[in-house]
């Protein structure tokens, strides 16, 4: 009982990480319907702010994860207007590749810039470890916990309560029609885009917190794990991205903890497999029927 | 003669004279090793995204695991040249891979080829990735460090032949009645079902298909380089071969040729600038796809049998 409830805070403080990164991939595949692969490397870029904004500007934490979130969401918008916007009316495919190579050119263009090598992440917070009926909770872990919550709050909030939230479900239903009432869809994909992207940033310096060690590559796995989780909890869904990433990331610590380490994303993807073929549009997604 | 006799017969013809010319070069010396690296890298490339062109491009199915399907291959090719260090050896582990990845990809197939688009696409890496870390984790492919000192049981000309003999039978196929079947499930599922064509059977074929060619294709991987590793294998790799289809254009067999070569020689060239090769190459990728969105040659085909049939009056 006791290695449960220590495996399932691990598992919910990796969960949250993995469902910050679902929720920009659910709602870029929402409104555009891109497999935006370059997701994970805004991550990357954000715990490499955290990283130099800790260590060169002696920001302190709270500053750090804004800032990170600030700018990776001036990343994100620039990524989709100069890299996916003129691929709007083109084959999906073609965007696709399109969003592999961004990820490639920010993978090697930070390895060139700042080296490929892992480096520490500044302990922007000193440790503590709470023990709570013999389970072990560090405050990083629940510091991660609560973003990762609260930030999944803000966003539903802004995309149930604001206006540019209607404007992004107005879009993601139908592109066409909500021109037609006057929704601008450029500035609507743009917002997708830096919302996304800013909650990138933000599980990018929590990451970096928690594993203390970034390399310019730490992207790639992540990002798929948390495409993955987008899908099983239905693509297009914002409950079932958070959803998504806290099943992911409790399987994970789950298997490890059985002492199948080795085989952890082999659990993961047959896992998707599975839950793709019981439920083909995920948990929450809507599976609409074809018709003639 | 009929048509198809006569065009394949041209493209045997176009073959040979290709042969000729390398091994006319080779014979020169103007071929040295680096270059001959590279012709059998590209030849290489074009089995593996000849086979992937027919799953996506003409069945319309989108794969993202063929990397998967190589990795069977290569390790069928792999184990057994180990103890049947011959040139027959070679060819029936060969086989050996061709049948235990068709295998695979039935059992993988026949569920998920009821998904549609991106989710056929994230299961197929799925099983992807599922079959990379049984073989990382398995004794007998000696796990993560791979296999090494794998016999050179591959030549170019093996790689030459292959890549002639695998494009001939897939180019066929799709103009077979299973091609025309295959492509009407591309164009519409529901239309093609309704006109009696067993949809889940012909889309089950190009993937088989496909996964087979890409046995062959890790075959030659694992005899030519003679070390393999998981890693080798890993959803990078299946992207690779995806972007040389989508760069050449998805569902254009001429196209695959034409980005295997230009993404074969532009590697080749950026072998010398070091750490920005990737980013140059990355940039080309992203360029590329925003100038030529649907890739460099479209659907365009060259083809012999519409020059045989031009001008001719068809009698029924």
């Amino acid at each position: 009982m006791q290695t449960f409830g220590q495996q399932l805070v691990n598992g919910l403080s990796l969960g949250s990480i993995y469902a910050l990164l679902a929720l920009g991939y659910t709602m870029v595949y929402g409104i555009i319907k891109l497999i935006n692969f370059a997701h994970g490397d805004i991550y990357m870029l954000g715990a490499f702010w955290g990283y130099y904004s800790l260590r060169a500007f002696h920001f302190n934490f709270l500053m750090a994860l804004c800032s990170a979130m600030v700018v990776c969401a001036v990343l994100g918008v620039v990524i989709e207007y100069f890299a996916y916007r003129p691929l709007r009316h083109s084959p999906r495919i073609t965007a696709l590749i399109t969003a592999i190579g961004v990820s490639f050119l920010l993978e090697n263009g930070m390895s060139a810039l700042v080296g490929a090598n892992a480096r520490s992440f500044p302990q922007a917070l000193p440790v503590v470890t709470y023990h709570w009926l013999g389970i072990r909770v560090s405050n990083i872990q629940l510091l991660i916990l609560i973003t990762a919550c609260l930030l999944m709050a803000l966003l539903e909030l802004i995309i149930k309560r604001t206006k540019m939230g209607k404007a992004m479900r107005a879009v993601s239903v139908d592109p066409e029609a909500a021109q037609l009432v006057g929704i601008n869809l450029n500035h609507t994909i743009s917002f997708t885009f830096a919302l996304g992207s800013a909650m990138a940033g933000a599980a990018g310096v929590l990451i970096g917190l928690y594993y203390n060690s970034i390399d310019p590559l730490m992207g790639m796995t992540p990002g798929i794990k948390a495409f993955v989780a987008a899908v099983i909890g239905g693509i297009g869904s914002v409950p079932g991205a958070s959803l998504g990433g806290f099943i992911i990331g409790i399987l994970e610590t789950g298997v490890q903890a059985v002492g199948l380490s080795a085989y952890k994303d082999a659990v993961v993807y047959f896992v998707l497999i599975v839950i793709l073929l019981v439920m083909p549009a995920g948990i929450f997604g809507h599976n609409r029927r074809e018709k003639v | 003669m009929k048509v198809t006799l006569k065009s394949n017969l041209a493209w045997v013809g176009v073959m040979l004279f290709g042969f000729i010319i390398i091994d006319a070069l080779e014979f020169a010396g103007l071929i040295n090793t680096f270059i001959e690296n590279m012709l059998v890298t590209i030849g290489i490339n074009v089995i593996l995204a000849v086979g992937l062109n027919l799953i996506i491009g003409f069945a319309g199915q989108f794969s993202l695991g063929h990397a998967g399907f190589m990795a069977i291959g290569a390790y069928a090719t792999g184990i057994m040249t180990q103890t049947m260090s011959t040139p027959l050896g070679f060819y029936i582990s060969m086989v050996v891979g061709m049948v235990i990845a068709v295998i695979a990809a039935v059992i993988v197939g026949v569920p998920t080829l009821r998904l549609r688009g991106d989710y056929l696409a994230i299961a197929t890496m799925g099983a992807a990735e599922i079959i990379r870390i049984v073989i990382n984790n398995l004794k007998i492919t000696n796990g993560a460090a791979g296999l090494f000192n794998i016999p050179a049981l591959a030549s170019w000309v093996t790689v030459y032949v292959l890549m002639c003999l695998t494009t001939i039978v897939t180019v066929n196929f799709i103009h077979s009645r299973g091609g025309r079947a295959v492509m009407a499930v591309r164009e519409d599922e529901l239309a093609a079902g309704a006109m009696g064509i067993n949809t889940t059977r012909w889309k089950l074929a190009a993937f088989v298909f496909g996964a087979a060619t890409a046995a062959i294709g890790g075959s030659l991987h694992a005899a030519y380089i003679q070390t393999i590793a998981p890693g080798d294998f890993n959803i990078m790799a299946s992207i690779a071969i995806l972007i040389i289809v989508v760069l050449g254009g998805v569902g254009s067999i001429t196209g695959t040729f034409v980005a295997a070569v230009v993404l074969g020689a532009l590697d080749t060239i950026l072998q010398n600038f070091g750490t920005v090769r990737m980013i140059i190459y990355s940039l080309a990728l992203i360029l590329i796809m925003i100038f030529k969105p649907a890739g460099l040659l479209g659907t365009w085909e060259f083809s012999f049998r519409r020059w045989l049939t031009k001008g001719a009056v068809t009698h029924d």
